[in-house]
């Protein structure tokens, strides 16, 4: 199997819908590194990195049935748990989040959906290695925590547009549903 | 409802990579969930935070995955998420935080039928709501810092524009404003400081260190 965004929703899909332990340790390979690593660069611990980690995993486990891949890449999600599992972890500031949307995700995603949306996250992890170093540099930095809000300048030439408007529309189609 | 005034990309950014002090966080996340716009753009934050965790990597202890799958055992099963009270005048993160929707607010008065709630958060910023009765200005003031003002009922304006429901405005050091709010209702705003305002005024001033503003 190649490593492609598609993949690890399947994997993410057969541990919601079966329990699937391969699934799961295929995802545990993959992300788990990376978690703590991000934790680690987020000024962490080995030890308490490597706790958080398996962690987030297990809350990935438990929640499962909570990711929908029409608004977000497996890699997006785990990012999410692991951010917030950073904020307790490291005592920031506690974080509420937006209201669920009453309907959850969809039971059967929008296939087209879902693999244009990994796709274009796949497009996003390359154009972000393709930044210039300065540039590059602060999104890092924002993102393991060594930039304050003030310090944040707004960010432009970052391709977020497509994937906007990709989420933008799975969220009016779920609401469509509901009306 | 018709949003107009809109989160910042640089405070999206930082509410995704959760570097916002709480009293912040309550406000972005009470417009975010109003606004299918600014969800959607945060979404994107989030797939650039997605990304960046993608290029991280560290060596993890040899009996990882067995402890996770111990962890996993040892977990409760998700529970059935909580049944969602009738959605009023505020969102779900603020009510949460008032404990309630509008009833459960408990005002204090600040002169001239201002009222207001401040609510629990961390003290690097405070987060209250505010009751403008229809008609009534809020003394001229500036910032030291940042102010957000998410407006829930009424509108108001200054200066810059005009707010009404779902508005959010972002002041900073260089805005002076006084804010009236619009005749016909009374506006209530959930805002939030990263530092004491500035007034202009002698009274206003006097009164601050009581009322924290
Ligand atoms: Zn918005
Ligand atoms: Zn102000």
């Amino acid at each position: 199997m190649t490593e492609t965004g598609d993949d690890w929703t399947a994997l993410l899909l057969a541990v919601r819908d079966r329990q699937d332990r391969a699934a799961f340790a295929a995802l545990f390979r993959h992300f788990a590194p990376r978690i703590k690593g991000f934790l680690m660069k987020s000024g962490a611990s080995d030890a308490l990195a490597e706790e958080c980690a398996q962690d987030v995993m297990a809350t990935l486990w438990q929640k499962a049935h909570l990711f929908d891949p029409a608004r977000a890449s497996v890699a997006t999600w785990v990012f999410t748990i692991a951010r917030n599992r950073r904020i307790d972890a490291l005592r920031r500031a506690k974080r509420p989040e937006p209201e669920d949307l009453p309907w959850g995700p969809e039971p059967e995603p929008d296939q087209q959906a879902v693999l244009e949306m990994a796709e274009d996250t796949a497009r996003l992890g390359a154009a972000l290695a393709r930044l210039p170093p300065p540039q590059r540099d602060l999104i890092e930095k924002a993102y393991f925590g060594d930039l304050t809000h003030t310090e944040i300048a707004t960010q432009t030439g970052l391709p977020l547009g497509t994937i906007k408007s990709r989420i933008r529309l799975a969220l009016d189609r779920l609401r469509l549903q509901m009306s | 409802m018709t949003i107009r005034h809109h989160v910042s990309d640089a405070l999206l950014m930082a509410y995704s990579a959760g570097q916002l002090p709480e009293a912040f966080n309550l406000v972005l996340a009470t417009h975010l969930s109003l606004c299918d716009d600014c969800r959607a753009r945060l979404g994107a934050y989030d797939a650039l935070g997605g990304a960046m965790l993608d290029t991280c990597q560290a060596q993890l202890a040899g009996d990882s995955l067995e402890a996770c799958m111990a962890r996993i055992a040892g977990q409760p099963p998700a529970s059935a998420p909580a049944a969602r009270p009738p959605r009023g005048l505020f969102p779900q993160p603020l009510q949460d935080y008032v404990g309630g929707d509008l009833a459960a607010v408990k005002w204090r008065p600040l002169g001239m039928g201002v009222r207001q709630a401040i609510l629990p958060t961390g003290r690097s910023a405070t987060a209250r709501l505010l009751f403008i009765p229809a008609g009534q200005a809020v003394p001229d003031h500036g910032h030291r810092g940042t102010e957000l003002t998410l407006v829930l009922q009424g509108a108001f304006s200054d200066a810059t524009d005009r707010f009404g429901p779902g508005d959010l405005e972002i002041a900073n050091e260089e805005l002076e404003h006084t804010p009236v709010a619009e005749p016909g209702q009374d506006c209530i705003c959930l805002a939030a400081t990263d530092a004491p305002l500035r007034f202009t005024g002698m009274i206003p001033r006097l009164l601050q260190p009581l009322f924290r503003i």
